[in-house]
C-alpha cells in the first residue's frame, strides 16, 4: 500500500491556507457554509428528466477568468476549475504574487472530454438516415468540431487553463481516474511537500455534471440516480448518483512557508492514504477501508468523519457497513449535498473538513435514515473519505493546527 | 552495505527493466535493430477509411489486436505486452506481485466512435439525439463500455495483473506523460516510500476524431507521399508532427535494493525536471524561458553540468515551432556546446508516440547508453539552416555516451526533462 507517512522523522507539518470553491450551493466559503448551515441543497430534477443533477450556481466569471477569449477557449468543466482555482489563491492570499505563483506546484485531479453533442448528433442521425460513404465520419468531423475544442477536452488543460489565467509557473501534474485521482493528487501534492520536495502546492478538481455525454457513460453501468432526489443514505433500494457541478481547489503549504509569509492556516493537512481494493467478494471495499482507517495517525481528539459516499450501489452499503464500525464518529455526506463531482468529490470532503474545523462546528446532518447525526462542540479530527464508484478508496485526516 | 545515494543525499534510483512497443515492432531487440538502421514505422492508415482526411498516415500498432477494439483496448493491452517484458527483464517480485506502485501515462479515456454508433443503431430512429442515447444506454447492455470508459481503467487493469502496491495513478502531462511518470516513480523511490516503481506509458489513440482534432490545430504533417518521409525533425521542410503509437515500461528501484538481489542495472535514472509554461495552450513562451529552466532544473537534479551531457535525445516532434524552440533553448542552456553535442530524434522513425514518448524515449536512450550507439534522425536530407545542433542525421554513429538528456514538451505548457546515465554519478 502506499501512502503519505503522517509524521516521520524530518517532515514538515502540511497546512491548508487557501480554499476555493464553486458549487451547486453558490461561490465562496461564506455562500457554501450558510447554505449547508441551512440544510439547503440545490437540485435540478427537471432539465435532464429523469436523470437529477446538482447544477452549478452561476458564477460571475469574469471576476476570476477576466478575459473573454481565455473563457471562450474553455469548456463548463475547465471554467469552473479555474475560477474554483482562483478563489483558493484569493483565500491563500497569494493571488498576483509572483515570487510565490512561479514556484508553485500544481496537482490537478481532471476527468475531460466534454463532447459538442450537435456534431455527435449530427453524425449519428446521417447515418441513420444513410450516410454511409467510406470517409462520412472524417468529413463531418473535419468540418463540424471547433479546433479548439480538442483543448477543452484534454485532460490537462485544466491545469494548463489555471496555469495560464492565474500566472502559474510551478510545475503542473494532471491524474485522472475517476473519484480515486482525486485523493492521489492530494496524496502526492502532500508527500512532496512533507518530505521538502515542495513548498507550496495547489490541489483540486473540478466537474460539471450538466453534461449529457457523461450521464450516457454513467448510465451504461446504471449508476445515475433517477426520477426522485433522496439523500444519499436513503438510497439503497434507489440506487444511484446525481452528478453534481462542483470545483474545489486547496493550498497546501508547508508550516514553514506559511509562517515566513504570515499565512494562517485552515487546518492541517495530516495525512492522505489510498488503496485499491479487488471489489470481487461482499467485504472487500469494506475491509481495505478498514485497512486505510488503521493507516491514518491515531485519533484522540474530537472526530467526525465527511464523506464522498456516491450512492451507487454496492459501494455505499459497503461503505455503510465500515461507517457503522466507527458510529462514534458523526458522519456528513458531500454526495447528498453536493451531488456527485467525481474528481472533485474528494478535494472538496478536504475543503469542507479544513473549513469545519476553521470554523469550530462540524456542518448540520442533512439525512433521514440516522445515519448522520448531530455533533456538539468544535472537531479538531475529520477523516475525509473518498470510495468510487467503480473502484479506489482513499482517506485523508485533517487536523486543527 | 552503505546505500549509495546522490550528490543531494537521496536514494539513487536505477533501471532494471524495460519494455517497449512501437509501430517498428514489439520489444527491445526489434526496435533497437530497426531504430538504428534508420527504418520509419509510419505507414498509410488501414485501421479506418482516410478518404477526406488531410493527414492519411501514422505510426500505428496494427501488429496487436484486440476485440472489441478501441484505442483505450489497445492502450491497455500494449502497456501489458511492455510490462510482461520489462518485469521479465527485471527479474523482480513474484507473478502478479509487484513490490510497489504503479505510473501509468495514459491517453485521456473518452467513449469512441465504434461504441456512439453502436448506440446510434440501437436507437432505431432517423433523428438521434443524446436523449434518445441515454434512453437506451442503461439496463446492463452496455455495461462493459462503463469499465472500458473509466479514466482509471488502465491502471486498474494493469494493477491487478502484475499486482502493483497501493493506489495507482493514471496521469496526463500531454506529450510529456510518459516523462511524468517516471518522474513520479522517482520521487516516491528518493523519499523512501517504496524500492520499487513500475511506470508505464501508453497510447494507442489512432483514431479518426483523434487525427481531425490534431489536424484542426494544424500540427500533423501533411506529407503524406510517401509516408516514410513524412517525420523529418530539424529538416528545413518539415510541417507538423506524425501520429503514432506505442508503449514503455520501467522498472525502477533504489539502487542499495537492486545490488541487494543482484539484479542487473540498465541505467540510472539521474535527473528529473519540469516547468510549466503559462504563455498559452499550444505554443511555448517566445522567449523559451520555462523550457529553459525545466532543462536547467533538471540539470540541477542529477548535479550535473551542461558538459557533462554527451547526447541529447529531442523532443524533435518535427513541427515548424517545436525543432526552432528546441534549437533556441538547448543553446540558451548548453551554449555553443548545443552544436557539438549529438542530437537525435526518434520521432523521424516511430512517429509521435504522445503519451508514450517520455518513456518510449527514455528507453531508445538507456539503449543507447547500453550499446554506445546513437540512432539516427531520418528523412534529414534538408537541414534547416537556423537549426545548428550536431543532428545524427539519417545514419547511426558509434559514440561514446555516458549521460543523456531527454525532453518532452506537451499541450498545456507541460515540459519535462530526464537525465539518464549509465552508472551511478
Amino acid at each position: 500500500m502506499t501512502d503519505t507517512p503522517a509524521s516521520k522523522p524530518g517532515q514538515t507539518e502540511v497546512w491548508i491556507t487557501g480554499i476555493g470553491l464553486a458549487t451547486s450551493l453558490g461561490e465562496g466559503l461564506d455562500a457554501n457554509w450558510a447554505a449547508l448551515q441551512e440544510k439547503r441543497i440545490n437540485v435540478d430534477e427537471k432539465g435532464f428528466a429523469p436523470h437529477i443533477v446538482h447544477p452549478l450556481m452561476p458564477v460571475a466569471l469574469d471576476s476570476q477568468i477576466p478575459k473573454k477569449g481565455d473563457q471562450r477557449q474553455m469548456e463548463a468543466w475547465q471554467r469552473i476549475g479555474t475560477y474554483a482555482a482562483g478563489l483558493a489563491l484569493d483565500s491563500a492570499g497569494i493571488k498576483g504574487n509572483k515570487d510565490i505563483l512561479s514556484k508553485i506546484d500544481m496537482v490537478v485531479a481532471a476527468g475531460g472530454g466534454e463532447r459538442d453533442l450537435n456534431v455527435d448528433s449530427g453524425v449519428l442521425t446521417a447515418e441513420a438516415k444513410g450516410a454511409n460513404a467510406p470517409g462520412f465520419l472524417n468529413e463531418r468531423l473535419m468540418s463540424d468540431l471547433r479546433p479548439t475544442l480538442f483543448l477543452a477536452q484534454l485532460s490537462n488543460l485544466l491545469a494548463g487553463n489555471i496555469a495560464i489565467v492565474h500566472g502559474l509557473g510551478g510545475t503542473s501534474r494532471t491524474f485522472m481516474g475517476e473519484e480515486v485521482a482525486g485523493v492521489d493528487a492530494a496524496r502526492i501534492a502532500l508527500a512532496r511537500i512533507a518530505s521538502g520536495e515542495s513548498d507550496i502546492a495547489l490541489v483540486g478538481g473540478s466537474h460539471n455534471g450538466e453534461r449529457k455525454d457523461l450521464l450516457v457513460l454513467y448510465e451504461f453501468g446504471d449508476f445515475n440516480l433517477k426520477d426522485k432526489f433522496a439523500p444519499v443514505w436513503a438510497r439503497k433500494d434507489h440506487a444511484g448518483f446525481a452528478l453534481g457541478s462542483a470545483g474545489a481547489f486547496l493550498v497546501l503549504e508547508s508550516k514553514a512557508h506559511a509562517e515566513a509569509r504570515g499565512a494562517k492556516p485552515f487546518a492541517k493537512l495530516s495525512s492522505v492514504v489510498a488503496d485499491l481494493a479487488k471489489r470481487k467478494r461482499p467485504g472487500d471495499m469494506a475491509a481495505t477501508l478498514e485497512k486505510l482507517w488503521a493507516k491514518l495517525p491515531k485519533r484522540d481528539g474530537k472526530g467526525a468523519i465527511i464523506t464522498g459516499a456516491t450512492g451507487a450501489e454496492p459501494a455505499t452499503s459497503e461503505e455503510r457497513g465500515f461507517l457503522k464500525s466507527h458510529a462514534d464518529f458523526p458522519v456528513r455526506s458531500t454526495g447528498t449535498v453536493f451531488g456527485h463531482a467525481m474528481e472533485t468529490q474528494f478535494p472538496l470532503g478536504i475543503a469542507l473538513a479544513a473549513l469545519s474545523i476553521s470554523r469550530g462546528a462540524l456542518f448540520p446532518p442533512n439525512d433521514s435514515t440516522g445515519t448522520e447525526i448531530e455533533m456538539q462542540g468544535a472537531p479538531t479530527q475529520i477523516v475525509v473519505v473518498g470510495a468510487g464508484h467503480w473502484r479506489g478508496e482513499g482517506m485523508a485526516l485533517v487536523e486543527a493546527v | 552495505m552503505t546505500a549509495p545515494r546522490d550528490k543531494l543525499g537521496r536514494p539513487v534510483v536505477v533501471v532494471t527493466g524495460m519494455g517497449i512497443m512501437t509501430s517498428l515492432g514489439a520489444g527491445k531487440a526489434d526496435n533497437w535493430a530497426k531504430l538504428v538502421a534508420g527504418e520509419s514505422g509510419i505507414r498509410t492508415i488501414t485501421r479506418f477509411p482516410i478518404d477526406g482526411l488531410k493527414t492519411t498516415m501514422a505510426g500505428t500498432v496494427d501488429f496487436v489486436s484486440v476485440d472489441p477494439f478501441s484505442s483505450t483496448a489497445l492502450s491497455e493491452r500494449m502497456a501489458e505486452l511492455v510490462t510482461q517484458e520489462a518485469l521479465a527483464q527485471a527479474g523482480i517480485g513474484a507473478k502478479a506481485d509487484f513490490p510497489g506502485p504503479l505510473f501509468l501515462a495514459v491517453a485521456p479515456v473518452e467513449v469512441e466512435w465504434p461504441q456512439r454508433r453502436e448506440l446510434g443503431r440501437a436507437v432505431g430512429q432517423q433523428d438521434i439525439t443524446y436523449d434518445d442515447l441515454l434512453r437506451i444506454s442503461g439496463g446492463g447492455r452496455y455495461s462493459a463500455y462503463h469499465h472500458r470508459f473509466m479514466f482509471g481503467s488502465v491502471a486498474a487493469y494493469l494493477a491487478e495483473t502484475f499486482g502493483t502496491k497501493g493506489s495507482p495513478i493514471s496521469l496526463s502531462t500531454a506529450c510529456a506523460s510518459g516523462a511524468t511518470s517516471i518522474q513520479l516513480g522517482v520521487e516516491a523511490i528518493r523519499r523512501g516510500e517504496t524500492d520499487a516503481a513500475l511506470c508505464v506509458a501508453t497510447d494507442g489513440t489512432v483514431n479518426p476524431e483523434a487525427l481531425v482534432r490534431f489536424s484542426l490545430l494544424s500540427a500533423l504533417s501533411t506529407q503524406n507521399d510517401p509516408p516514410q518521409a513524412a517525420s523529418r525533425p530539424f529538416s528545413k521542410n518539415r510541417d507538423g508532427f506524425v501520429m503514432a503509437e506505442g508503449a514503455g515500461a520501467l522498472v525502477l528501484e533504489s539502487y542499495e535494493a537492486a545490488t541487494a538481489r543482484g539484479a542487473k542495472i540498465l541505467g540510472v535514472i539521474a535527473g528529473c525536471g519540469e516547468l510549466t509554461d503559462s504563455f498559452h495552450r499550444t505554443r511555448s513562451s517566445p522567449d523559451g524561458k520555462p523550457i529553459i529552466g525545466c532543462m536547467n532544473k533538471t540539470l540541477a537534479d542529477a548535479g550535473m553540468t551542461p558538459d557533462q551531457i554527451d547526447h541529447i535525445n529531442a523532443h524533435g516532434t518535427s513541427t515548424p515551432e517545436n525543432d526552432k524552440m528546441e534549437f533556441n533553448t538547448t543553446s540558451a542552456v548548453f551554449g555553443e556546446l548545443a552544436q557539438k553535442i549529438p542530437v537525435t530524434s526518434n520521432k523521424s522513425m516511430v512517429g509521435h508516440t504522445i503519451s508514450a514518448a517520455g518513456a518510449v524515449e527514455a528507453i531508445f536512450s538507456l539503449l543507447t547508453l547500453e550499446h554506445q550507439r546513437i540512432p539516427p534522425t531520418i528523412n534529414y536530407e534538408t537541414p534547416d539552416p537556423t537549426i545548428l545542433f550536431n543532428v545524427v542525421g539519417n545514419k547511426a554513429r558509434d559514440a561514446r555516451v555516458t549521460a543523456v538528456m531527454s525532453n518532452s514538451f506537451g499541450f498545456g505548457g507541460q515540459n519535462a526533462s530526464l537525465i539518464l546515465t549509465r552508472e551511478p554519478a
